[in-house]
Formats: structure tokens, sequence, C-alpha cells
């Protein structure tokens, strides 16, 4: 394809942005992958993890998303000390705004909003958080062999991936939920099974392209076992990539979580943002106009995922400054 | 040809497996929910309804093997059983009267979404840095963030309880007869708006930011830094030789979107009380009617993965790159 010489200022006319041509011409340096360097046995994985770490304390986005994280777990954490007692007795009349004594309002069941609110973070952020990891861990044992193995072992784990992307989500989730027993445990395993394979291909295309480096054929010339590689010399170099799969888990654990207990289909028993909803949208909430029983805990779920949004906003534009797409439709 | 002819092999696949889960779920599951079922329909049913049943979820004493090729007989027949909650009615029967209103409601809300989030990442990423730029993302992130049901919850309180413009539930009024005529479709789409809104609040950023994003790289290429040479009208390389280069991504993204439009569609329904097959869904499993469940759960698959291979066939048309290899 003949590339036409043009003087660059002519772009500019148009309102074309001059000043991004430069790196988007830049060759892949900054991208993804830090180590092309040949293997480094020992704490490959440390320079990485670091160098990210202190790049998403620098920006602005990441402090602002990683700090209102802060402020839930906060929160989560200090429910006992905040609102004493179980939250989901009975203190007061039913129905009753937001006032000095309850600050939240209460529910139609007399219920103090605020202390379900406070409470809700622990179960919500503990089971966001555990689905968020066990799926990323899934995706990525999928990914790892995927990508190492390749062949045979890849077409079938990318065939399985597929299949999993392609089911619809919610239903799946609904009729797996109705089959299984309810309870905190069942949530957990549902919604990793739902939740695993977008980030497994994402995964598995980076391994693909770190698998075909240098350092990695290395490794095998040199006889290192094949865990040892997947884990020691590929894993380290996809720690921006593994982030932002993480994130991107841990906000569909959330809304997910909600979304099935918001149906009813999770445990009822238990005090979380979802069951929340569940309960104002049973006792009518919406219909006598008790905003306060339902906005609260939406509010979290939203700012939680918002936050978590930030920071895997902010990764996405220290690691890949071209910000190209390819990997913001896979969400 | 043979692209087309592996994927409709990979759908295929796809499509077995649903089915062989949806045979396996009830046979294979703690807790027994079979005899649930049964406590709960023993006063409507018949003996040999009964029995029926129990062919279905193999409680009878044939081999697992000569029940699933029963059951892949059945379902390929079209034949998904009886529903419970609504006996003496056929699962397929049931779904087809409701099927319907979801496709409206998915279909619009889906193709709002698509065509104005599209619109606006092309207008985003033209103006780089500008205030559409600048000021939407982040907000359309924010928005959602929020849960699809929390946001339905909140627009049917806001805009249906304390303002009354728009009607609470159903897909009509109660009381008029479904007919092709102005008064009876008005009625259906004042139904419709906010339902379909709040579906299309929560997609329009995934939207919006992909089609910026890839955007920006397609600005960048050769034809179009040629095109400007040219002295091409702006709006001209905008839309003829950036956007639509750009847009092969979102066309693949309509297919995924498909799938979660479904999950979207079912809660919302939930909240705005809204007929459908999502509605039907958690109806049926909260009278523990397995038969409809499941037969919905076949029915939305069978759709979504019916749609992405329409969506596959028109890719293959757009991108000559794709026929390639």
């Amino acid at each position: 394809m003949p590339v036409p010489d043009l003087p660059v200022a002519d772009t500019s006319v148009v309102g074309t942005p001059v000043a991004d041509t430069s790196v988007l011409d830049a060759p892949d340096t900054a991208t993804a992958v830090p180590h092309d360097t040949p293997p480094r046995p020992q704490g490959t994985a440390r320079p990485a993890r670091q160098g990210l770490g202190r790049r998403l304390l620098a920006d602005r986005k990441a402090r602002a998303g990683l700090l209102l994280l802060a402020v839930f777990a906060l929160l989560g954490t200090l429910a006992p000390v905040l609102a004493p007692g179980d939250p989901s007795l009975i203190t007061d009349l039913g129905a009753t705004p937001p006032s000095a004594g309850h600050w939240l309002g209460t529910t139609a069941k007399g219920q103090d909003v605020l202390a379900l609110t406070l409470w809700g973070t622990r179960s919500s952020m503990l089971v966001g958080f555990t689905v968020g990891i066990a799926a990323t861990l899934v995706a990525l044992l999928v990914g790892l062999a995927s990508a190492y193995l390749g062949k045979l072992v890849d077409d079938l784990l990318t065939l399985v991936t597929n299949v999993f992307l392609l089911l619809p989500g919610l239903p799946l989730l609904v009729i797996l939920a109705a089959f299984l027993p309810p309870g905190t445990t069942t949530v957990v395993l549902v919604l990793t099974v739902t939740g695993w394979a977008g980030s497994a291909r994402v995964l598995r295309a980076q391994a693909t392209s770190i698998r075909g480096k240098d350092f990695v054929a290395a490794a095998v010339v040199t006889g290192e076992r094949p865990l040892r590689i997947m884990f020691r010399e590929i894993l380290p170099n996809m720690a921006s990539v593994v982030m932002t799969t993480l994130l991107g888990c841990v906000i569909f654990g959330i809304g997910a979580q909600a979304g099935l207990e918001f149906l009813g289909l999770g445990d009822a028993s238990v005090v979380s943002w979802g069951t929340n909803l569940y309960w104002a949208g049973n006792d009518g909430a919406l219909m006598t106009g008790a905003w306060w029983a339902f906005v609260p805990s939406g509010l979290c779920i939203a700012l939680v995922a918002f936050a978590l949004a930030l920071v895997n906003y902010a990764v996405d534009e220290i690691t890949n400054p071209r910000l190209r797409a390819r990997r913001k439709g896979k969400k | 040809m043979r692209l087309v002819l592996r994927n409709l092999g990979f759908y295929l696949i796809a499509f077995w497996a649903s089915v062989t889960l949806n045979f396996l779920l009830p046979r294979f599951m703690p807790g027994d929910p079979v005899s649930r079922m049964f406590a709960q329909a023993q006063g409507t049913m018949q003996p040999d309804q009964i029995a029926q049943l129990q062919k279905l979820f193999g409680l009878d004493d044939r081999p697992l093997w000569r029940q699933y090729v029963d059951y892949l007989h059945s379902v390929a027949t079209g034949d998904l059983g009886i529903s419970i909650s609504r006996f003496p009615t056929p699962v397929s029967e049931v779904i087809g009267s409701q099927i319907g209103w979801t496709l409206l409601l998915g279909l619009t809300a889906l193709l709002v979404a698509a065509l104005v989030g599209n619109l606006l990442g092309v207008l985003a990423a033209w103006r780089r840095g500008g205030i559409l730029d600048s000021a939407l993302p982040p907000l359309l992130i924010f928005v959602g963030s929020f849960p699809y049901f929390w946001l339905a919850m909140g627009a049917l309180y806001l805009f249906g309880v304390t303002l009354g413009w728009f009607p609470l539930r159903h897909a009509y009024d109660v009381g008029l007869e479904p007919a092709f005529d102005a008064a009876f479709l008005g009625n259906v789409a004042t139904h419709l708006v906010l339902p379909a809104l709040t579906i299309v609040l929560v997609s329009i950023g995934g939207w919006m930011l992909g089609m910026r994003n890839t955007m920006i790289a397609t600005a960048a290429e050769d034809y179009v830094t040629m095109a400007e040479a040219k002295g091409l009208s702006p709006a001209r390389i905008m839309f003829r030789y950036a956007a639509r280069n750009a847009l092969l991504p979102s066309v693949t993204n309509f297919g995924m979107a498909l799938g979660f439009m479904v999950g979207g569609a079912l809660l919302t329904e939930v909240v705005f009380a809204y007929p459908g097959i999502g509605y039907q869904l958690l109806a049926s499993v909260q009278a523990l009617d397995y038969p409809l469940m499941q037969g919905i759960f076949l029915t939305i698959t069978a759709a979504v993965l019916l749609a992405n291979f329409v969506v596959d066939l028109i890719h293959v048309r757009l991108d000559p790159r794709v026929r390639v290899r």
C-alpha cells in the first residue's frame, strides 16, 4: 500500500488530533509487554507490578477510584461498630422518611435503612471480590493453558470459552440458581461459572502474543517445566491485563450478584445491597413513594462499580497510550 | 463459504451444549427439584401428565443414554413439554405468546442504543478533546455503573409514580383489545418508553466508547490522510471514510450485545411487570415450573445463537478480510 507523503500540517485543517499521531505512529514500545528481555528467573513479577502500582497512584482517576473503594471497605469493616446489632431487627415504625433518628429512614417493615446499607456493604463487596478473583483465576488457567499448550488443547478450550461467552448470561444464572440450593456459596459458584469466559478470551490473546517471544522459547529449550513457564515466565508479563480483567470481573460480580438477589434467587436471609433492593421492591417501596428504601443500596453498587471502572480506565491509559478499542469491546 | 459452514458448526455445538446442560441439570443437581415440583403440582395434574413429566425428567428407570436420545428427539421436534403453572398449556405455546413483547422491547432498545451510541462515538472522536469527548464518557460510565434494574426502579418512581408521565406496568392498558390501529399502537408505545429508555441509558456508554476508540485509530490511517489531502469535506471524510470502517467492530459487538440485551430485558421486564419471556422466566422459577423454565432458556439461547450467526453472515459480507482467511 503506497503511503502518501504528506506534510503533517495539512491534517490540522480538518481538525484531526495532530498531537496524537506521534503516539499512534510509535511502535509498541510503550504498550503492555514490558519485558522483551531474556528471562530473569527471580522476581520477574515485581518490577512490572511495582511500576504499575506507582503509576496508578500518580493518576488522578485511579486515585479517586481507589479512595472510593477504600471508603467502602472501611464502612464494611466498621459496620458492627457504626450500626451495632442485627440490621434486620425491626426498630421503629415502618416507612418513615429520613430523620435524625434514622438518617436514611426505615423500610416498610421498620428496619433502619442506614444499618441495612452498611451491613450490606460487607456481603456485597465480599461476594463481588470473591467472584472476581475466582473468575479471573479460571480465566487465567484457561487462557495460559490455551496459549502455551496450543494445538488441540487450544482448539478445545477456545471452543468451550466461546460457547460460554455466547450463552446468554443472566438466563443461565437464573436457571442455575433455580436448581441449586440457595446460599452465598451457590451465588459465588454460579457467578464464577457464568463470568469467566470473556476474560479468558482476553487473557488468551495476550498470553499467545507473549508465548511467541524469544525468552519463552529459551525457557522451553532449557527444559523448564510447562507450569513454571506459564506462571513464572508468561504470567508476570501480563500483569496489567490480568489487573484489568480482575477489575472487570469484580464489577461483573457485584452487579450480577445484585441482579440475582433482586430477583429473589440469592439467599434472602443475608443482608446485602441486592437483597435490600429485593425487599424494597417486594414491600412496594416504589408505589408508596419510599425512595429512601431503594436509593442508598443502588447508589452504593453504582459507586463501587464506578470506582472500579475509574481504576480500570487508568490502567488502560497507563499501559496502552494508543487506547485502541480492541479490549474495550469485550467487556 | 467454508467459513460460514464452520461458524454454523460452532453455533450448532453451542446449542447442543445448552440442550445437554438442560438435560443434565435436573438429573444431577442436589436438592431434588423434581420432587419439590411434584409436591407443588399434585393437585392440578392428571395421572397421565405426571407420567409424562416423570418420563421428561428421567424418573423412570430407562438407561440414561436412552433418556438423552429421547430428550434430543423431543427438543428437535419442538416438543418442550407441558407447563405446570399454566397447566395444560404446552411450553412452546406459552413462550410463543410472550416472545413478541421481549423482541419488541429488546430490539427497540438495542437499535436506539447502538445508533445513538455509535453516532456520539463518531462525533466525540472527530472533535477529540471537545465538550462531547470530555464530558460525556465519564457521565455515561457512571450511569452505566448502575444496575439495569435499579435504574429502571428509579425511572419508574420518578416518571411513573411521582410525575405520572408514563404508565407504571404492563405493555398496554388493561381492558384494551390488541389490534393494529393507531390507538392501540400508541398505547403500546407509551408503555414501551420507560423500559426501553432505561436499557438504552445503561448500554449507550459502551457503544460510544467502543466507537470513539476505533475511530481514533481509524482517523490515523493513511487513507484518511489521503482523503484530507484530496480536499474532501470533513463530513464526507468522517462518515464515508473513517466511520464506515470503524463500524466493523461495532457490527461484531452487535451480536455480542444481543446476549446482554436479553439479560437487561429480563430485569427490566420484572421491574415494569412488562410481559415477555424474561418476566415469564422469573414467574416459572417462582412457581417451580421446570419445563417452562428450561423451555424459555432454550428459546433464549437459540435466539441469541441465531442472531449471532446472522451477524456473522453480515460481517463476512461487509469485511472482505474475513473471507480471505
